[in-house]
């Protein structure tokens, strides 16, 4: 194994640097722009049992050294997912991918996940109980150990995957909801999804996003992002995915020395679409300087000091 | 799609807000009129969409209006500066729909995207009509560029201080074989229920990544969910569905 190589849930990765969900498509459209075989893993856009239009436009607003954002989990549907997407990525992508999956009720999560259990290209799932634009489901189930519990509990009754809960940082104590998902039998959590903001237009008095409030992302979030992944690392003893504003080798390796296993990078892809690709480049060169020989030194290393 | 870094030849004022830059780089993956560019700019996190005006060898110029922040903060880069950009973005319009005597109908900045197409439907040998809708004759922009293309162009201005009096849809002749536009959404709307042959409709929405990533600019269509920047800027009229 290589000196980047990570290992997530019994999987082995080459490197720890997965684009997030919600960022790089069902990947196989950015394909047409690079190898994506040299990323980690991706995780697959927020899949639902039915598929989505997602929110009224305006969905996106600049902030400084971010950007909000309410989609609503546009998306075609799990059945479309299976049929169309995945058919596709397998021509371009030889690993596991990570497969996102939001729903509005304990069942609807459990149908999804059942569908993609049975995929062989899918080597994770990551159940989202934090999408902050959808109204009945998504963060309601994320802010809440017991609903978090729930879901966890209903998702590992019906596949042998590994199972990553995705968590929100809209909540007053993220350790609470991670050791609940712990508890549940859940196998990692990814943090942090987007924080809830809004912006309003000066001209005409109302808000920019036409769902009013969003999620932010972006660098701004970075230091509050990798405050949570520490936490909960020192908290639970499953894997960690650290995300939130990682744009840079250097956020990695700062992501994995808070306690993270592995990183996702969201809104960096929306602003360069090279941006994956340029971070695992730039990785052992930040690496050599800091005198780093391999990433799995850094994994877990700080997670019990 | 290309993401290369372009210096700024010009800046030049050409009305009231309206600026033309001309920018030289690598526009290879440029691949029709009607596609858009996205600017990277220094201390703002989202890149900023403009649609392609004119290419020329490896000139690229853009015309844009300073409506925020980004505009404002363009509006005051000059000559000799880089600027990030990525090309090639978006479907543009498609050349081959537009039979023997195309009409062009570009409402305020939505009439740059028009002029690389006049410039390669004229090439083409087409016999190309132009309506360009304004506020006002202070607003108007690009009618002599049109006009030395021998293009057949027709003015109009909401106040009538140049050229028709009203909208663009009071200028539209009899014949044409199809319709090019762009322009703000009413004036679309106007545009297409006037219109009796089909027509390629450039669409404006906020977007985030500009290159189909994230979903920020969807719209239903006839034919299902599309993205602004990828499936779009321009729509079919068969395909368009206006939403209330």
């Amino acid at each position: 194994m290589g000196k980047l190589s990570v290992n997530l849930c019994g999987i082995e990765l080459d490197n720890p640097v997965i684009p997030a969900s919600g960022t790089f498509g069902y990947g196989w459209e950015f394909a047409e722009l690079y190898d994506i075989n040299l990323l980690g893993t991706f995780s697959f856009k927020g899949t639902t049992r039915e598929p989505r239009f997602g929110n009224p436009t305006p969905r996106i607003a600049d902030c400084p050294s971010g950007m909000l954002n309410a989609v609503g989990l546009q998306n075609p549907g799990v059945d479309r997912v299976i049929d169309t997407e995945l058919p596709k990525l397998a021509k371009c992508f030889n690993k596991p991918v990570m497969a996102n999956v939001s729903g509005f009720s304990v069942e609807e999560y459990a149908e999804t996940c059942a569908r993609l259990d049975r995929e062989p290209q899918v080597g994770w799932l990551e159940v989202n109980v934090s999408c902050p634009n959808v109204h009945g489901g998504g963060m309601s189930f994320g802010t809440d150990p017991k609903a978090a519990a729930s879901v966890v509990q209903a998702v590992k009754a019906v596949t042998t995957k590994p199972v990553l809960i995705k968590l929100t940082p809209n909540v007053t104590d993220i350790v609470s909801i991670a050791r609940a998902c712990e508890d549940a039998g859940a196998d990692g959590v990814s943090l942090i999804n987007t924080l809830l903001g809004m912006r309003i237009d000066l001209k005409t008095r109302k808000p920019v996003l036409a769902n009013t409030m969003g999620g932010f992302s972006g660098p701004a979030i970075f230091p509050v992002a990798l405050r949570m992944v520490w936490q909960v690392a020192h908290a639970v003893s499953i894997p960690v995915i650290g995300m939130g504003g990682v744009s840079s080798a250097e956020d990695v390796l700062e992501m994995l020395m808070a306690g993270a296993t592995a990183v996702e990078v969201g809104a960096a892809n929306l602003v360069d679409p090279f941006a994956c690709r340029n971070i695992i480049r730039s990785l052992p060169e930040a690496m050599e300087r800091l005198g780093i020989e391999s990433l799995k030194e850094l994994t877990g290393g700080n997670r019990n000091g | 799609m290309k993401d290369s870094v372009f210096t700024i030849l010009s800046q030049k004022l050409l009305t009231g807000a309206v600026y033309e830059l001309k920018l030289r780089g690598d526009v290879s993956d440029i691949t029709a009129p009607g596609q858009f560019v996205n600017l990277r700019l220094d201390g703002l996190y989202l890149r900023r969409p403009i649609s392609v005006c004119d290419l020329e060898d490896d000139c690229l110029t853009l015309i844009y209006k300073v409506v925020g922040k980004g505009t404002a903060q363009l509006s005051r880069m000059y000559a000799g500066q880089s600027l990030p950009i990525l090309t090639g973005l978006g479907n543009g319009y498609d050349l081959s729909l537009s039979g023997e005597r195309p009409l062009l109908i570009g409402g305020g900045v939505g009439v740059p995207p028009l002029y690389l197409l006049a410039k390669r439907l004229r090439a083409a040998g087409k016999s190309v009509r132009v309506i360009l809708g304004f506020n006002t004759a202070s607003e108007v922009f690009y009618e002599a560029e049109f006009r030395a293309l021998d293009c057949e162009v027709t003015v109009t201005t909401v106040d009538g201080s140049c050229g028709v009096r009203g909208f663009v849809t009071a200028a539209l002749p009899a014949d044409y074989t199809h319709v090019y536009t762009c322009g703000p959404e009413p004036m679309l709307r106007a545009v297409y229920k006037s219109i009796h042959t089909g027509g390629s409709f450039s669409f404006e929405k906020r977007m985030g990544c500009g290159f189909g990533a994230c979903m920020g600019c969807s719209c239903k269509t006839i034919t299902g969910y599309k993205r602004i920047c990828k499936e779009g800027p321009v729509l079919q009229k068969e395909e368009i569905l206006w939403e209330s």
